[in-house]
């Protein structure tokens, strides 16, 4: 199979389902023929689709998603670009209190078929303001599908099942991830939503990542294999609607469970996945849950702190050694 | 501007209709039959009266938390609207928004949203849409002058005003935001002055004067539909009650709310009809009783309907 880059993968989920259907739209800062997008993601669109359909805004987030929720109540489909997901705080009412709950509040009248997609993520020294992973703020607000994909083929899939669903879906994608490679078929597909994937089969540990931690686990899961632990490495892919079957199936598997996500560790999404699993599978366990997270602190710049906070192999293997024995 | 007998008296209708609907919606509020909370409309009914006059069904609106009376003049049912202040299923949104989230899509009324200023970003969705549609439609998005403080003002109405956008933005200026009057919290005597800001057009109306709003949202409205972009209407108004519920607005001084019940919209508006020979005293109270007729019929359904079953509170959270 071809190799793509996730943001090539993205990009042609894009492009794709602009062709397929007339409704949809990108808007967003510098996503237009001048800049393309921060991440480049859009490269190409305007020149394709006209300036209309990829449509350059002000830096004015709180609009930015507004209009998007204006369009898609009016029959529209269209995709916002939040540059950074930390800008993500300037549009909080009109994502947590108006796309997301229009819907409901209007007593179904209406959907809201808006995606808003965001990088997360630390790692490349841009500090505070651009690097936090902010996936638990949106999970407690109901309305919103939440969807993080971590390889080329899921962000494809992924994205143009968040583009045909008629509910608001946050799409969060990582600054680490957009250069990485992977197989994509040329042929059309998508992903279901609530549908985890096992990266890794194992038997005797379940690390459930999300995002960028996918990759982490993996490579993690690679050493511990040399040390005779077989990890087993579930990405649930979607967070709402999160795919519980497949963690507690696995868990009456392996018996012993490590959450690993970027996001702070306190109310952060590994304590929900710790809740359902705690609720749903205890008697399955054999040793504590165990998770691994970024400790309650801003991002730091400087090189050293940074990669201090971030989950990485080490701390992610030194979790597993705790309840592998 | 010479309007049609017909549309005059349709005016006249519409503003009894919200008048008799909010007198009686707080009554209901006094029997305990109104959970929450209530913004009530009266005394700013030429506003939304004076806007949707120049609307076609298939064109929108977006309204805030005192929103009844734009939910009325842009065509929704009075019994459906009551019925939602309730709390009953048979409401415009099944019991899920209330007082202060009515919409009714089927008239174009695209929902009150309670946070204020919130809705000022979203009329200019509504316009992309049209705009992205080839359509000729036309958004009016009504707040208040405590809206235009807001963040979401500046960045709606620039966004609206770049792209062009048919959206007419109609500033209800009554004065007081909650108890706080805007020479506290605003150094111009003209919201509409902001318009400058955008580079659009602004104007100020007396809002009070239902054929003022009609005839200035209608250059407004008119331009809009041409491709020209949004204007700034802003209506200077008064509301009779307090900001909600039982809200005695003491910080009001007593003679500035005589002064501005003089001025009400209704007995403004009818007076007019009269002196133009339009209407009849007779004629005028045979409408008002038709009006009262109808507001006592949709009081009666309201109350007379079912809640919804507790359950129903799971749905539609997805699409």
């Amino acid at each position: 199979m071809r190799q793509i880059t996730y943001r090539d993968a993205l990009r042609e989920a894009l492009r794709e389902e602009m062709l397929r259907d007339k409704t949809v739209f990108v808007l967003g800062e510098d996503v237009g023929r001048y800049w393309q997008g921060a991440f480049k993601v859009t490269k190409g669109l305007a020149e394709e689709f006209g300036d209309e359909r990829v449509r350059d805004t002000p830096i004015s987030e709180s609009a930015i998603i507004g209009v998007a929720a204006g369009a898609a109540i009016t029959g529209m489909r269209p995709i916002a670009e939040i540059m950074f997901g930390d800008l993500s705080a300037l549009a909080m009412d009109q994502i947590a209190n108006q796309v997301a709950k229009l819907r409901y509040m209007f007593g179904g009248q209406t959907k809201v078929p808006v995606v808003i997609r965001m990088p997360f993520g630390a790692g490349v020294n841009i500090a505070a303001h651009h690097s936090q992973s902010l996936e638990a703020w949106f999970m407690h607000v109901p309305g919103l599908k939440i969807v993080m994909p971590s390889f080329p083929y899921d962000a494809k899939g992924l994205l143009k099942t968040a583009i045909r669903d008629d509910s608001p879906v946050m799409f969060f994608e990582h600054k680490l991830l957009y250069s990485i490679e992977g197989p994509v078929p040329k042929e059309e597909y998508t992903i279901p939503f609530g549908v985890a994937d096992v990266k890794r089969e194992g038997k005797d540990v379940t690390i459930v990542a999300t995002l960028y931690m996918v990759h982490k686990a993996l490579a993690a899961a690679n050493t511990l294999r040399k040390e005779g632990i077989d990890v087993e490495v579930i990405d649930p892919r979607t967070l709402i609607p999160l795919d519980k079957q497949a963690i507690v199936n696995s868990v009456k598997k392996t018996s012993r469970i490590v959450i690993v996500t970027e996001d702070c560790k306190t109310a952060g999404v590994s304590a929900e996945i710790a809740a359902m699993v705690a609720e749903e599978a205890l008697d399955y366990l054999d040793a504590p849950i165990k998770r691994v997270a970024e400790p309650d602190t801003p991002i730091p710049f400087s090189p050293p702190l940074e990669q201090f906070v971030i989950p990485n192999e080490k701390s992610i293997i030194k979790a597993v050694k705790e309840i592998v024995y | 501007m010479k309007l049609e007998k017909e549309k005059l008296i349709e005016i006249y209708r519409k503003l009894l209709e919200i008048r008799h609907f909010e007198e009686k919606a707080f009554e209901l509020y006094g029997q305990n039959l109104v959970p929450g909370t209530l913004h009530l409309y009266a005394g700013q009914e030429a506003v939304a009266v004076g806007v949707c006059a120049n609307l076609r069904k298939d064109d929108y609106i977006t309204s805030t938390h005192r929103g009844h009376g734009h939910c009325i003049a842009k065509g929704a049912q009075l019994d459906r609207i009551m019925a939602e202040i309730l709390g009953k299923k048979t409401g415009y949104c099944k019991g899920k928004g209330g007082s202060m989230h009515i919409a009714d899509f089927s008239v174009g009324m695209l929902g009150a949203t309670a946070v204020v200023g919130a809705g000022i970003p979203i009329a200019p969705g509504a316009g992309l849409s049209i705009k992205l549609r080839g359509t000729d439609q036309v958004v009016a998005c009504f707040f208040g002058e405590g809206a235009s403080n807001q963040g979401t003002f500046h960045e709606g109405i620039n966004m609206a005003a770049i792209l062009a956008l048919p959206v007419v933005f109609v500033c209800e200026n009554n004065l007081y935001a909650m108890g706080t009057r805007k020479s506290r919290v605003m150094l111009i005597e003209n919201v509409a002055e902001r318009a400058v800001a955008y580079g659009i057009p602004g104007v100020t109306v007396d809002g009070n004067d239902v054929v003022a709003v009609y005839e200035a949202a209608h250059e407004a409205v008119n331009r809009a539909r041409e491709g020209k972009g949004p204007t700034l209407v802003e209506c200077k108004t008064y509301r009779h009650k307090g900001h909600s519920r039982f809200d005695p607005a003491t910080y009001r001084p007593k003679e500035e709310v005589e002064e501005w019940l003089k001025k009400d919209p209704v007995q403004r508006f009818k007076a007019k009809l009269l002196e133009m020979k339009i209407l009849t005293e007779k004629e005028a109270n045979k409408i008002e009783q038709d009006v009262i007729a109808a507001v006592e019929k949709a009081a009666k359904f309201a109350i007379d309907s079912p809640y919804p079953a507790p359950e129903e509170a799971l749905e539609d959270v997805h699409a």
